[in-house]
């Protein structure tokens, strides 16, 4: 078949996907005896329509970026890692590990450490997939979804024994010391004399997303190792055939998506949280498989559905906190997304398709 | 970037939703609204303020650990005052913001956090559940009595510390059996376990169990129903739950801490209420539904019981004074 212009492919097909989304979602709240129009309205200004909503819509983004990067180079490789929920939960402890284990005495120095610790654990928790993937078979999909529970498991146990802190009940680590509190964007922004999104969480990290961006996309376009991942991804057989070790992609393919997953804590850990908490990923990790396909496997793109997510999240919550909407509506909002966006693609994709070709066939 | 944000976002400032001002607000902690214990101990007391007044407030009902302290900026930030929150585990958390929000008054249940604009109220639960230890020794045909605990924390120790010696000054020879069913706010909020928990200690002997462990009693309740035992309310008079089947609930007072900090609104006074057997913050229910199961003598053991706690003449240990038992 004839393919579409890259902007109807990019664009198009996405926001077409999204818009049915929200007109199914539409129906359900009238079904439910509440207005569509007022919900979207609680939404759009709950998440967007404030500094205060903006801090927080760019704090999930910046947790739906780092898991959706995540899914990405791996899925370049052929892999379906939905394991992020559980990478990013072991570089939750990776982040509490190094900022509790030394009296850091700037942020600065403790944030390149951190990230370090989260990226580490994070890889390391997707290396035992990766290695039973790519020696013995065992379906990926299978594995780091079992690992996501395992990590819970261990998060539980390291929390309720060894980080809790004596006389605390509540599983949680001690509290970061202050010279590890990264700075908040409202932060920054009183620092050029702004008030913006006062007592909000999106912080530095934000930017240490962006910056992932561009290394992913330099590492997967730009690098030999990038070629080979996609080469992989693409026919393993003809990888085989040009030298590329099946073994070596699948691993090094793993690993950098374990560390981008882990990265996320030092987000949601060490900028917001300050502490380490149990259930501190919050299913980013899984909203992250959505931000990889309605992104198209692109890192501008995953920033751009991140941003999208972030949105539904934050205005999702405020949802439930304005109006009697309950929670579990909005959950079905998201999963409306995600069915459009990533499950039924193609069912927006092939009808554009044809009448993009019979455009063309008119014009020819 | 963060710049021209800003400007677009100063633009639209004006549009924020705005909440009525000084509307109260409840926030639930895991377990859930309708755990038909502590929570909806607070939903009942909430609900009883506006009745009486036909005000309006604000809840919301925790989903995760991670989602606290936004919960709590959210509804400071929309101008709700008082809030009021349920349980422990907001104490890190509160201690963190209350003092961003110098002009809201908060209301924390089960745990005592230092701030000049929080209340704290907590609980003589070591009273409540001695009295109810009292119960069980009596109304146990066995000698064996069991505890079913939720999470495995100081202060449900506290229950069951305070369990113990009131069973034992009874019953010294008697056996109890205690359990606990996890050691994560999940534990709040998991009947089937609950139910288990129940089975095992019949199977050693137990007819008498007392549940402290929110949602997670409901299984239990309903699982000593009908094993034919009898059972132990915790936190809400729960003897509705299965008539005849419940021999009491040790209920506390937190409808009570709930309404009046909502009637007091901003005026709510800050520091730390002990609510005590004196002063009914903590009491066993006695109504219709477990008249049968109370003997004469069983209701005047608890009441000399609660007069000598009341006189000073018998000190019920706080476990969490010493995070010890004197009993076992």
């Amino acid at each position: 078949m004839e393919r579409m212009p890259k902007w109807a492919d990019v664009i198009l097909t996405p926001l077409i996907s999204l818009v049915l989304a929200f007109a199914i979602s539409a129906l359900v709240i009238l079904a439910i005896g509440e207005s569509p129009a007022e919900a979207l309205k609680v939404m759009v200004q709950g998440a967007l329509g404030s500094s205060y909503g903006w801090g927080f819509t760019l704090y999930y983004t910046t947790n739906f970026v780092f898991t959706g990067l995540a899914v990405m180079v791996a899925y370049h490789a052929g892999l379906f890692n939905i394991g992020g929920e559980g990478q990013a939960a072991m570089g939750g402890l990776g982040v509490a590990l190094v900022v509790l284990a030394l009296p850091w005495p700037h942020w600065a120095l403790a944030l390149p450490a951190a990230a370090m610790g989260a990226a580490l654990f994070g890889a390391l928790w997707a290396l035992v997939p990766a290695w039973l993937q790519a020696r013995r078979g065992s379906h990926i999909v299978i594995t780091t979804i079992m690992f996501n529970f395992i990590a819970a498991a261990a998060l539980n146990y390291m929390l309720v024994n060894v980080l809790r802190p004596v006389g605390s009940m509540d599983p949680a680590s001690a509290r970061f010391p202050e010279a590890a509190h990264l700075p908040k964007l409202s932060e920054m922004a009183l620092g050029l004399g702004v008030e913006w999104g006062r007592n909000t969480p999106a912080n530095v990290t934000f930017f240490l997303a962006i910056a992932a961006c561009l290394l992913v996309w330099l590492l997967i376009w730009r690098t030999r190792l990038g070629y080979e991942i996609r080469a992989f991804g693409k026919s393993e057989p003809a990888a085989l055939y040009a030298g590329i070790s099946p073994v070596r992609i699948t691993v090094l393919a793993m690993l950098v998506s374990g560390a981008l997953a882990g990265l996320m804590a030092v987000n949601n850990v060490m900028g917001e949280a300050e502490r380490l908490v149990l259930n501190a990923v919050e299913g980013a990790g899984f909203i992250g498989i959505a931000v990889a396909l309605m992104g198209r496997n692109h890192p501008l793109g995953v920033l751009l559905a991140a941003l999208l997510f972030g949105f539904l999240y934050q205005g999702g919550g405020e949802l439930a906190l304005w109006t009697s909407i309950p929670r579990e509506l909005i959950v079905v909002i998201q999963a409306l997304v995600i069915l459009f966006t990533g499950a039924l693609d193609n069912m927006v994709r092939m009808p554009l398709e044809r009448l993009f070709a019979a455009l063309r066939r008119k014009g020819a | 970037m963060s710049l021209m944000k800003s400007l677009l976002a100063g633009a639209c400032l004006t549009l924020l939703p705005v909440a009525a001002l000084a509307d109260p607000a409840l926030i639930f902690d895991l377990g859930g609204k309708f755990d038909k214990s502590f929570n909806e101990a607070a939903y009942n007391g909430a609900e009883r303020w506006k009745a009486e007044t036909g005000g309006t407030y604000k809840e919301l009902e925790m989903q995760s650990e991670a989602q606290r302290e936004q919960a709590l900026r959210r509804l400071a930030q929309s101008g709700a005052n008082p809030i009021v929150m349920t349980g422990f585990a907001f104490g890190e958390v509160l201690a963190k913001i209350a003092p961003d929000y110098p002009d809201t008054k908060f209301v924390i249940i089960d745990m005592v956090v230092e701030q000049p604009n929080v209340q704290s109220v907590v609980f003589t639960e070591e009273q409540g559940s001695y009295l109810a230890g009292v119960a069980a020794a009596l109304a146990s045909k066995s000698g064996t009595v069991g505890f079913i605990g939720g999470m495995d924390i100081p202060l449900i120790h506290k229950f069951e510390c305070g369990y113990a010696q009131g069973f034992k000054a009874t019953r010294p020879d008697g056996t109890l059996i205690i359990n606990y069913t996890g050691t994560t706010p999940a534990a709040w909020n998991d009947p089937v376990k609950g139910s288990e928990l129940l089975k095992a200690q019949v199977s050693q002997g137990a007819d008498v169990v007392y549940a402290a462990a929110g949602g997670t009693g409901i299984g239990v309740l309903q699982a000593a129903a009908d094993a034919g035992v009898l059972s132990i309310g915790v936190d809400s008079n729960q003897n509705h739950l299965h008539p005849g089947k419940v021999l009491t609930s040790m209920v506390k007072g937190v409808d009570n801490s709930v309404y009046e900090a909502f009637k007091a609104g901003t005026e709510v006074e800050p520091g730390v209420r002990v609510m005590d057997l004196a002063s009914g913050g903590v009491s066993l229910a006695m109504d219709e539904n477990n008249k049968p199961l109370i003997s004469d003598e069983i209701a005047g053991a608890i009441d000399t019981a609660a007069k000598a706690i009341e006189a000073g003449e018998i000190t019920v240990h706080d476990y969490m004074a010493d995070n010890t038992c004197p009993v076992q």
